[in-house]
């Protein structure tokens, strides 16, 4: 009963967190767009810009509420949203919510797969640099995490593109299934083919921080006194790593995790563009470059909760393994 | 470091215990420490004014030597207008470092003068800060640099306003605690028992600790405001096509990369790595020489 009880308060605090989040993001974003010195109705009418008389532009300014203050427009588009309509996508002639559901689902397979490589071969990596601190692995892999940190996401893939695509022609060149088949006659092989130099690009880059900070913190663990103590019992560094280091690495190491959702979508952005994989990345820079102000706020959104979601995961991933902040309280 | 280095092979114990010779020609820590800080403003000062040192000869339409690879005369290679892509490439670096230079700085002053605020009047300001703070590390860092980008109309400015307001929460969060650790400090409330006036504390106990803080923080806020610049130009956001920024350079190979032109894009961005790092290294070194918290390693 307790357990169900505080499960249920995690889940009330959690949420009331995100719906504040939420409005903080709308009104900041609101009061972003509204400063702007784009004009809606012109990146409205677009290229039809000289057979628009004025008048039809003011008809047009008080149909949209244009006219109105600030507020009162806020209060209307808020109110909007509260329903679930983000509006309708300028570029893609479709409802926000279908277009970023659509994408979504594509960018989804790479950003899982290069979220679930990052993360393990940056665990790995850090375990095996941080056991044997000072020795040329360990040189090897602070090098290559150091080189990749500072390294232009968009960069990487060029040169993968350049070197599996162009060069070897291993990889396909481009998008996320052969050009001219409809989506249902692409095979699982195709679609993998077509998702393997994105998500290699947004893991080799996303390993870095992993890494380091695994590294870091193993170092700490086997210098602490209860490291020396099994070492004085005859544990090998092996046993050591395993039964002292993983378990105590593991904990930050979730917490990087989850918050590496938020440089994960990022990096989808720009390794999306070089790819012209269609997914969210590639939705947001359209939107942006051609001011389509619904699906760009959409987006922004979205991406608002998606980190949140990476952040929570790793809270819940803490309850399970630690036992100390087990939920409940009541690990005995 | 208490050794001189004039004084040929005298022997000192070295920290891991072994007797280590010290010849002429070696250099201690501290004094190595500051020779890669000179290399590396050498290099930026290089960086920053090779364009103008360089001159526009190689940027002229030259067909005849139009898509060369990498060779003795053009390093880099040209492109498909017969342009040397390594006086492209340092005219792009030197430009996207003067944007990263203009909006990390920006950002830096944004960063210390909020966090400043924040621990020095409390209460309801430094609740909304750190709220604050908290609702800019919720989005994607590319995400927010787009949308302020795109709000402010893009363009150069709107690469350096993007940047500028997306960088400061790291640098305010250290300079907010380092305040505030300050101010609970016994030296501080006892310089302020002896009536002291709060000025003199600024001026002589807490700037001292804060200035590091600051130009440490700034210099390694480059990197990120250089990447991210470069990214923004990237997609298409960011600078003018015309500049010859290094993401406008990678853009546009994108479009010959097909062909196997591939110094088009490898070149260009590995120079952007380079000076990317050397912020890192600076930033690395200088911390070491200027802050006594952290050991030189």
């Amino acid at each position: 009963m307790q357990i169900a009880s505080s499960i249920l308060r995690f889940t009330a605090r959690k949420l009331l967190r995100l719906l504040i989040l939420l409005g903080a993001v709308a009104v900041f974003s609101f009061v972003l767009i509204n400063l702007s010195p784009i004009d809606p109705v012109n990146a409205y009418i677009g290229a039809d810009m000289l057979l628009i008389s004025p008048e039809q532009r003011a008809l047009i300014a008080t149909r949209w509420g244009l006219d109105q203050p600030m507020t009162v427009r806020f209060a209307r588009w808020a109110e909007q949203i509260l329903q679930g309509n983000l509006g309708v996508s300028i570029i893609f002639n479709q409802p926000v919510a279908t277009v970023i559901a659509d994408r979504f689902s594509t960018s989804l397979a790479l950003m899982a797969t290069a979220w679930i490589l990052s993360g393990a071969i940056g665990f790995v990596l850090g375990i095996l640099a941080g056991m044997r601190e000072g020795s040329l692995i360990d040189r090897a892999i602070r090098l290559y995490a150091y080189t990749l940190a500072s390294s232009p996401t968009f960069w990487v893939a060029l040169l993968l593109l350049i070197i599996f695509s162009v060069s070897l022609k291993w990889a396909p060149f481009c998008c996320a299934s052969p050009p001219g088949l409809l989506p249902d006659q692409v095979t699982i092989t195709q679609r993998l083919q077509h998702l393997i130099l994105p998500a290699i690009t947004l893991s080799i880059v996303g390993v870095a921080n992993m890494a380091l900070h695994t590294r870091q913190k193993l170092i700490e663990v086997l210098q602490s006194e209860y490291a020396l103590f099994a070492r004085a019992q005859g544990e090998s560094i092996w046993g050591l790593v395993q039964n002292h280091g993983i378990r105590n690495v593991a904990l930050p190491a979730i917490t990087l995790q989850g918050a590496a959702l938020s440089e994960l979508f990022g990096g989808a952005v720009l390794a999306e563009q070089v790819f012209s994989y269609p997914g969210l990345g590639q939705a947001t820079v359209q939107a942006a470059i051609r001011s389509d102000v619904p699906l760009l706020l959409g987006i922004v959104f979205f991406s608002a909760i998606f980190v949140f979601v990476g952040n929570t995961l790793a809270d819940l991933a803490y309850q399970v393994i630690d036992p100390r902040i087990r939920i409940g309280g009541g690990a005995q | 470091m208490s050794q001189s280095s004039t004084t040929p092979a005298t022997t000192t114990l070295s920290s891991s215990g072994k007797v280590a010779r010290i010849y002429p020609w070696q250099m201690n820590r501290r004094q190595k420490t500051v020779l890669t800080i000179g290399l590396c403003l050498g290099f930026f000062a290089l960086a920053l004014l090779g364009g103008r040192i360089i001159g526009d000869a190689g940027l002229s339409t030259n067909l005849p030597s139009r898509n060369q690879a990498p060779s003795l005369a053009h390093p880099f290679g040209t492109d498909w207008l017969g342009r040397d892509m390594l006086t492209r490439t340092l005219h792009g670096l030197s430009l996207s470092l003067w944007v990263g230079l203009l909006a990390a700085t920006f950002s830096a002053v944004i960063g210390a003068a909020l966090g400043t605020i924040a621990a020095t009047i409390g209460g309801w300001v430094d609740t909304l800060l750190t709220w604050c703070i908290d609702v800019f590390f919720s989005l994607p860092h590319l995400v927010l640099l787009i949308m302020i980008a795109f709000a402010v109309g893009g363009g150069t400015t709107g690469v350096i306003i993007a940047v500028a307001c997306t960088h400061w929460t790291g640098l305010a969060r250290i300079i907010r605690a380092e305040v505030l650790q300050l101010r609970s400090a016994p030296y501080v409330q006892l310089a302020a028992q002896f009536g002291r006036s709060p000025t003199w504390i600024a001026c002589e106990h807490m700037l001292p600790h804060l200035v590091p803080q600051f130009l440490v923080g700034l210099i390694l806020l480059f990197p990120h405001a250089i990447l991210h610049e470069a990214g923004l130009t990237f997609i298409g956001i960011g600078l003018s096509p015309h500049l010859p920024a290094i993401g406008i350079i990678l853009a546009e190979s994108m479009r010959y990369l097909a062909t196997g032109y591939w110094w088009l894009a490898a070149m260009p961005g590995a120079a952007l790595l380079i000076a990317v790092k050397l912020f890192d290294v600076l930033g690395e070194h200088v911390r070491a020489l200027i802050d006594p918290k952290t050991r030189q390693s």
